[in-house]
């Protein structure tokens, strides 16, 4: 097991190494530091002592990939793939193009928001899904279930964009029972994240549901259930002690990546209801075109998802007896 | 090139292949059992029926909006105008099929907004009066000839839901018309062969997929510029990686099937052992996630237009159109015609489409019932 464990580890490396040459290539293939300094200074201010000025404030003056200038180490230290994307690897992110802040510290600070709103929504799509598709899947076959069925499609055909704008115009805007938009820090902000819960957790309602009722289906079906009833059990026991352990593996599975996923934060979520969290703070960098903090933010979504999937899979032998790993 | 890409003839004559080979694939899926078991398992719930013919009435929208469309100009005594250089008939600037059938309500432009089937404007203008400045609501143009009203630059919505479609339908099937070759390709060629092959694809597979798809989408699209082929492509690159896990996993389990380790006993070459044992008994797995993700990617193409990573404000689609008409529902008294059409129509393609996929893959792989 723990030599599973150091080979993935491992293998996580090259991984993101590939993830961040494949970012580097794709954003400085098109838009060379000459096109950025233009960008950044202007059509006004472009004279070429500027740009060279600019770039060399933001360190883009050196070679993309080998220095030849330099000597020995420094031939590939000295680059701007070294500096900027290499960087990253070891949590140096830089500083934004536009603004000079280190990013390193945005993301941290910019974490909790994110957080409070991704993580009660998933907490409570996680209880709401278990306990409706549990419901569902005891009245199988009849008139509950198929209508049931039905609306799930029908909330799964909707698009998020629409909850969000039907929930700020009827929530908000007719009933005022909650602000349309805004955070504060601290304790009150449990007002202005009422509605993004809401919203985010009636989104995802429809293909929840679906998904675990078919889970709950799979496992009820199996003989030991059979058994269970035959010796005299009760069918509430046998749902929740029985059949909702063996059901929840799947999903149990998925929990770490999800959570490690969770501090991206939901950018639709962010920007209709102006949360300053990691979603948000991604959408204004692709508005301003600030190349350092898209890629930051896309190195950094790709480091929680692998190191999500280790987890993952070291939770699903854990969870699973019959997996052995290694 | 680029006006050989956009000539009239070499649209149509796409169009045209499109349709054709459409109509050549499901004739020739009709000789195998397979297929008309799956058709007959369809057929047999009503629902479904009904949802495959509304997902045909879109589809015959959209092709109309495909088509081209030159009218011939005529000069005032009705004669065909002709270049006085060529002597060859002149056409206007064209649109498609669609644009032409619908000049009638399309050209009839107002001012500004006003609600469905209305006779006057929304909004209230100063008209002076025998002296006196009144606020009134003044008449339209043309009073009761827009089904759901206008929008704020007095374009007909009825006639910028009708041209969605053919930018949702678009994103539906050239996304999947980009991912699927690849990752059919990919896939089975890596579960079949293995070794350093599959080594090499899994690790590619496994860098694009962790980055984030918005991410990485967006990305593409600030790089290479917004607009409806580079969201294709961009979404087709994001979603090749699922399918490609896919088949690669099928693949496995066919490889030590009889039937293929008794055509490779007998020395069939292995393109042909791939092309006529593998890809047909994998073609369900990609019928299944290719009619399960349209729905998806249509309603991504709404979020993302909001987003500002989609299509460009000026290809109209459904994301548009409710982006423009997201700020109308804070005025007092709302517009809500816009929005409500918008989702209408996106609705009724998307929940036809989730239910007709349902049964699709209820037909071809019993073994994922969700019955």
């Amino acid at each position: 097991m723990l030599a599973y464990i150091v080979r993935r580890i491992l293998y996580v490396i090259p991984t993101l190494l590939g993830v961040n040459v494949l970012v580097f290539v794709l954003f400085f293939l098109v838009n060379s530091p000459d096109d950025m300094a233009r960008q950044a200074l202007g059509e006004k201010n472009s004279d070429p002592v500027q740009v060279e000025r600019w770039k060399e404030a933001h360190g883009y003056d050196v070679p993309l990939f080998w220095n030849g200038n330099a000597s020995g180490i420094g031939r590939v230290t000295k680059t701007v793939f070294f500096t900027k994307s290499l960087s990253m690897m070891w949590g140096d992110f830089g500083k934004s193009d536009m603004t000079h802040e280190s990013i390193g510290d945005e993301i941290v600070r910019r974490a909790l928001p994110s957080l409070c709103v991704t993580a009660p929504i998933f907490l409570a799509t996680l209880l709401i899904n278990v306990f409706l598709a549990m419901l569902v899947a005891t009245a199988r076959g009849s008139v509950t279930d198929r209508v049931t069925q039905f609306a799930c499609v029908v909330f799964m055909s909707i698009s998020t964009l629409i909850y969000i704008i039907a929930g700020q115009y009827f929530f908000a805007k007719l009933l005022r029972w909650t602000p349309v938009s805004g955070y504060l820090p601290g304790l009150d902000c449990w007002k202005f994240l009422a509605l993004p819960i809401l919203v985010g957790v009636i989104s995802s309602l429809g293909s929840g549901i679906r998904l675990y009722r078919t889970l709950f289906l799979e496992e009820i079906n199996k003989d030991y259930v059979r058994t269970a009833r035959a010796k005299g059990l009760p069918e509430w026991q046998i749902l929740f002690l029985h059949v909702l352990k063996n059901a929840m593996i799947p999903i149990l599975t998925n929990v770490p990546l999800q959570l490690l996923m969770l501090m991206m934060g939901n950018m639709m979520l962010e920007n209709f209801f102006s949360i300053p969290g990691l979603g948000g703070y991604t959408i204004t960098a692709l508005n301003a075109q600030d190349f350092a903090i898209v890629r930051s933010m896309v190195f950094l979504g790709s480091f929680l998802y692998v190191v999500g999937l280790l987890l993952t899979d070291i939770c699903y032998s854990l969870v699973d007896p019959r997996i052995r790993l290694g | 090139m680029v006006e050989i890409w956009n000539s009239w003839w070499f649209q149509n004559t796409l169009v045209g292949l499109l349709v054709v080979s459409g109509i050549a694939v499901v004739l020739r899926l009709r000789r195998r059992e397979y297929w008309r078991l799956a058709y007959r398992e369809v057929c047999r719930r009503r629902g479904a029926v009904i949802c495959f013919f509304v997902l045909c009435l879109y589809t015959l929208v959209a092709l109309i909006d495909s088509v081209g469309w030159r009218d011939a100009l005529r000069d005032e005594n009705g004669e065909l105008m002709r270049d006085p250089r060529t002597g060859k008939v002149v056409y206007d600037r064209g649109g498609s099929a669609l644009d032409h059938l619908l000049k009638g309500i399309s050209s009839k432009k107002e001012k500004t907004y006003s609600s469905p089937m209305s006779r006057e404007s929304f909004m209230l203008e100063s008209v002076n009066r025998d002296g006196k400045v009144l606020r009134e609501r003044p008449p339209l143009k043309h009073p009761g000839a827009h089904l759901l009203g206008t929008d704020r630059i007095g374009q007909d919505v009825f006639c910028q839901a009708l041209k969605s479609i053919r930018t949702g339908m678009v994103i539906g099937i050239l996304t999947t018309l980009l991912a699927v070759p690849f990752a059919l390709l990919l896939g089975v060629a890596s579960g079949y062969y293995g070794g350093l092959v599959d080594d090499i694809l899994q690790y590619i597979c496994s860098v694009l997929s962790s980055i984030p798809t918005v991410l990485f989408i967006a990305s593409f699209m600030l790089i290479f510029g917004r607009g409806l082929p580079q969201l294709c492509l961009a979404m087709g690159i994001a979603s090749w990686t699922g399918l490609y896990r896919l088949l690669r996993g099928e693949t496995l389990r066919l490889r030590e099937e009889e039937f293929v380790q008794a055509a490779v006993a007998m020395g069939v070459p292995s393109w042909r052992v791939l092309l006529r044992h593998i890809v047909p008994n994998v073609m369900h797995l990609v019928l299944i996630t290719t009619v399960l993700r349209f729905s998806s990617e249509v309603l991504a193409e709404a979020a993302l237009t909001y987003l500002g990573i989609g299509v460009g404000s000026d290809t109209i689609s459904w994301g548009t159109m409710i982006n423009d008409a997201r700020t109308e529902l804070t005025r007092d008294p709302i517009i809500w015609w816009k929005l409500c059409t918008a989702f209408a129509f996106m609705l009724g393609l998307v929940l036809p489409a989730n239910i007709f996929g349902d049964a699709v893959r209820d037909a071809l792989d019993p073994r994922l019932r969700t019955q």
